[in-house]
């Protein structure tokens, strides 16, 4: 293990995924020559994303990669993204009062967006400050790191295709790789099929609603950028009011598609290949939708009860049934599964519905979806193993292994769990000090909830967490050194802790 | 018939013995002297060499065999034997092995391996094993018929309520027969006035329903419900399987097992089994696992002694009944005369299940009684055979093969045979009959 990292052939690798990933940038081009907005920003930007990619690319002529290398190629193409995807932001912002012309807001946004949080540094979102390309391009930063970037490299990218399970494994949330063909580059384009499908499906359902009487304010420009930022669990809007600014018809259809965003998309691939019986009785499909209905429920009830004191956005929950059923079903769809999208300011709600939300944060989505958090398979894993723990003191000689519908979950298994749990609950512990400590320096104060909310939803990558950083609050007045240290929550976070740590363990052994 | 057995081995010899009589049996085994041994023992001819090859297949006339049963203690050796007497005729080919991952092949595929029977000797001792947990009291039980029709073995206990009764007295039970009855090792074949005393071990046959009734008239202990407990000691491959269907019948057993690692993939593999890792020879463990409490021991361990050392430790604790694997023929009677429930012996099993072939188209059903003493057939009748056409009483007296007839099926409904029951055509006949007569039976069916 004293092999060190290959740091050409890293740099080689990420290069490629950066040169490429820089191409996408000719989406919101194209919308800034319809618009007649700022094309230029768009063409620098996308110029100097290729030429660094390319440049990296050439510094290994025939890169070789081991499985070492792979965790640093994600690792830092991923970190590479968020600097080139940042680009836009700063050169749009320059000069202009636009809080995104400064680099770590500019950087925030782009990590934020990559890694689907959803949490923004900019308190203003309008088309006054924003033109329509830039917003486009935040919403599309989040469907390109919804499914992974490194996914559509492999899917499309054939000499990354070699090393191609190595790196997906890097990136794909969840305790291991799923391969549903035996070619990997095909299991990339199946799982991105499937994903680009429900997109078009819910673009098209909204483009659709806002031709009928239904939904006023859908037009094609909202039907795209939202759809563009639900399948990736995104929570990026380029309206101030997030989905509250749309019709309760709206809002409902967003709910099946976020719970859907917080499947294992290769489910979705055994239902298309006839084989539903392993998508309904797949355990984690079934916790998770009966969790996603239980604590809708539970919501219901609580805002149905007064747990919504009457506020502008979102409007009267208490004796409402409709509402507090649309409320409650639409903040857990958004939030268990870290999407962040809002239909109600629930940074004002009481404290018991609060610490209900924080709670369900902690859940996450589904392995192999495009959710954040500790993921729902983890939480079974770690249940059944502490119970056996327990019950194996109990009783000594008894040989139970851990088992998951039916099947054993190997030991080494259950200890990576273990360990990415407990990092997980050190990390955001830890942050969430720095930040309560960061913020009471510079005079802003967050209370001890709010930090912890904060922490949460950058490493979960949610979005919005509660106090001044809601869903319709903005992280632009945190300090720029709790900002820094909620990008590499993000980051952390997305990659799922080891691969981010274990680049930094590589760089200590040298 | 030709019979060309591979391996004289207890399997080997078992099956060469019950056939020598009426068929020409030529023995292999690749054991010179035991194959010098075999031949003042027994009525057959015997070949040393290894079975697997053409040449000494050739000297044993594979060629012109009716059947080829390969039955040495080797899985590839009994196949590959079976392979190769496929390539030199056309013989009904058996092999015998302990894998059941060769079984499950076989099945999916029968003639694969060039083989046209599979016994597999561990599987058929579990579901012995199982059957036999399923009736209690019972000492051996057999389905014939596709279960139509079940053969159950009883000790008479103290105090059963049959005991001191004359058979006619105790032949209450609607569509039950006795058909034999075993004092001191020597069997009777019972007449209505025949008395039946403790110790004696009754022989019936009759329907599942009847049988059951049976069991719960001699001994009054209860059948097994699914609360009960049930300790399987040793994780072999019969353990294993003995545990895996008992999981089928919606038991939760528990399984002791030693070594770490085989006790990990048995927990892996029997997912309604509670597995426990420890030396059961450990008084102080089975204490504390209330092992004394359990209903029912199985002990599987490799070693015959340490078989004969749980089960007397689990009899002394309490246990109701123990029942112990024996891998060694003449340890059966010991196990029982020190007071163990019931002794099975793995060979006894794979020989009984191999000799029912022999008896081709003619017996489709066998077991074997009381070391060989007396066998229960399963007979179809053809049309014109010497049974068929006359009442029961008239052939009884017509000759003096003793045997007695216990069931009959007919057009799958079952007939219960009394003395002018006629025979038809067509008809299934459960009957038990000595061993020295079965070629005479079968002969006049």
């Amino acid at each position: 293990m004293t092999r060190t990292v290959d740091i050409r052939a890293t740099l080689s690798y990420t290069g490629s995924i950066v040169k490429y990933l820089s191409a996408t940038m000719s989406v919101p081009l194209v919308v800034a020559l319809i618009y007649g907005e700022d094309a230029l920003t768009f063409a620098v930007s996308m110029g100097i994303g290729v030429a660094i990619g390319a440049g990296l690319e050439r510094l290994d002529e025939e890169p070789d990669l081991s499985p070492r290398d792979a965790l640093a190629v994600v690792s830092l193409a991923w970190l590479t993204a968020a600097v080139i995807g940042a680009i836009p932001y700063v050169l749009a912002g320059y000069g202009t009062a636009s809080a995104l012309g400064h680099p770590v807001n500019a950087l925030f946004e782009s990590m934020s967006g990559f890694t689907t949080t959803g949490a923004t540094a900019t308190a203003e979102i309008s088309f006054e400050r924003h033109s329509h390309a830039l917003l486009l391009w935040r919403q599309l930063t989040q469907w390109l790191g919804g499914m992974g970037i490194i996914v559509l490299m492999v899917a499309i990218l054939p000499q990354l295709a070699v090393n191609g399970a190595q790196l997906m494994k890097s990136e794909a949330p969840g305790p291991g790789l799923q391969k549903l063909t035996p070619r990997i580059a095909e299991t990339a384009r199946a799982l991105w099929l499937i994903y680009a499908g429900f997109t078009a499906a819910l673009i098209a359902i909204l483009f659709g609603l806002g031709l009928t009487p239904l939904a006023p304010n859908m037009n094609l420009y909202n039907a795209i950028a939202h759809g563009l930022s639900t399948l990736p669990t995104g929570g990026f809007s380029p309206q101030a009011e997030s989905i509250a600014a749309f019709s309760p018809v709206v809002q409902w259809v967003f709910v099946p598609f976020m719970v859907i965003a917080g499947v294992n998309f290769a489910l979705f691939w055994y239902l298309l290949r006839d084989e539903p019986r392993r998508m309904f009785e797949n355990t984690e499909f079934r916790t998770y939708m009966g969790l996603v209905t239980a604590f809708a429920a539970v919501l219901a009830v609580g805002l149905f009860a007064g747990g919504a004191p009457s506020t502008a956005i979102g409007g009267v929950t208490e004796g409402v049934t409709a509402n507090a059923l649309r409320q409650g079903a639409f903040q857990i769809a958004s939030l268990m599964n870290s999407t962040g999208f809002a239909t109600a300011d629930f940074a004002q709600w009481d404290a018991q519905t609060r610490f209900f939300l924080l709670f369900v944060m902690f859940v996450g989505g589904s392995a192999g979806s495009t959710g954040g958090g500790i993921k729902v398979i983890r939480w079974l894993v770690v249940g059944k193993a502490l119970y056996r723990e327990l019950y194996t003191t109990a009783n000594p000689d008894v040989v139970r292994p851990v088992r998951l519908g039916g099947e054993v979950v190997d030991e080494d298994v259950i200890r990576g769990i273990m360990v990415f749990t407990l990092l997980y609950f050190v990390i955001f512990a830890l942050a969430a000090v720095f930040i309560e400590l960061d913020t009471a320096r510079v005079g802003d104060g967050l209370s001890g909830t709010e930090a912890l909310a904060g922490s949460l939803a950058t490493i979960g990558n949610i979005g919005p967490g509660l106090g001044p950083l809601g869903p319709f609050g903005s992280y632009e007045f945190l300090p720029n050194t709790t900002k820094v240290l909620m990008i590499g929550l993000m980051w952390i976070g997305r990659l799922e802790i080891v691969p981010v740590l274990a680049l930094f363990v590589a760089g200590l052994d040298e | 018939m030709h019979v060309v057995v591979i391996g004289a081995g207890e399997v080997g010899t078992s099956i060469a013995a019950s056939l020598a009589s009426d068929h020409e049996v030529v023995v292999v085994d690749i054991d010179s002297d035991r194959a010098e041994q075999l031949k003042y023992e027994l009525d057959v001819l015997t070949i040393a060499g290894d079975g697997t090859t053409s040449e000494i297949q050739t000297a044993a006339e594979v060629g012109r065999a009716d059947m080829v049963i390969a039955c040495t203690d080797d899985d590839q050796t009994n196949l590959v034997a079976c392979g190769t007497a496929k390539t030199l005729g056309d013989g009904f080919t058996i092999a015998r092995v302990k894998s059941t991952d060769f079984l499950r092949t076989w099945e999916g595929n029968e003639g694969a391996f060039g083989v046209d029977f599979m016994v597999c000797t561990d599987l058929l001792t579990a579901e012995n094993i199982v059957r036999v947990i399923g009736l209690p009291a019972a000492v051996d039980v057999d389905p014939f018929a596709g279960g139509l029709v079940q053969m159950a073995e009883f000790e008479i206990a103290e105090g059963s309520p049959v005991a001191g009764q004359t058979v006619s007295e105790a032949d209450r039970f609607e569509s039950l027969t006795f058909v034999g009855l075993f004092r001191d090792d020597e069997m009777t074949i019972p007449r209505g006035d025949t008395d039946i005393m403790v110790g004696d071990r009754a022989v019936v046959i009759g329907s599942p329903e009847s049988v059951q009734s049976f069991a719960t008239d001699v001994a009054p202990q209860t059948t097994p419900d699914h609360a009960d407990e049930i300790v399987v000691v040793g994780g072999s491959e019969i353990g294993y399987q003995t545990a895996r269907l008992l999981e089928e019948r919606d038991f939760k057993p528990r399984l002791i097992e030693q070594d770490p690692d085989r006790a990990r993939w048995l927990a892996e593999n029997l997912p309604n089994t509670v597995v426990m890792e420890h030396d059961a020879t450990d008084t102080e463990f089975l204490a504390r696992e209330h092992v004394d409490e359990a209903d029912i021991v199985v002990t599987a361990l490799r070693s015959d002694e340490k078989n004969l050392l749980i089960s007397v430790l689990a009899k002394r604790l309490g246990v109701d009944r123990v029942i112990a694997v024996v891998d060694s023929p003449d340890y059966v009677t010991v196990f029982e005369e020190i007071g163990i429930d019931i002794a099975i012996n793995p060979r006894t099993v794979t020989a009984e299940e191999i000799t029912r072939f022999t008896y081709e188209s003619v017996a489709e059903n066998i077991a074997v009684l009381e070391n060989d003493q007396a066998e229960v057939l399963e007979l179809e009748l053809t049309e014109g055979c010497g049974l068929v056409g006359r009442p029961i009483s008239e052939i009884v007296a017509d000759t003096d093969v003793r045997f007695v007839i216990g069931a009959i099926t007919r057009n799958h409904t079952l007939v219960t045979p009394r003395g002018d029951t006629v025979l038809q055509a067509g008809d299934h006949v459960i009957l038990l009959v000595e061993s020295d007569a079965i070629g005479a039976i079968t002969s006049m069916a």
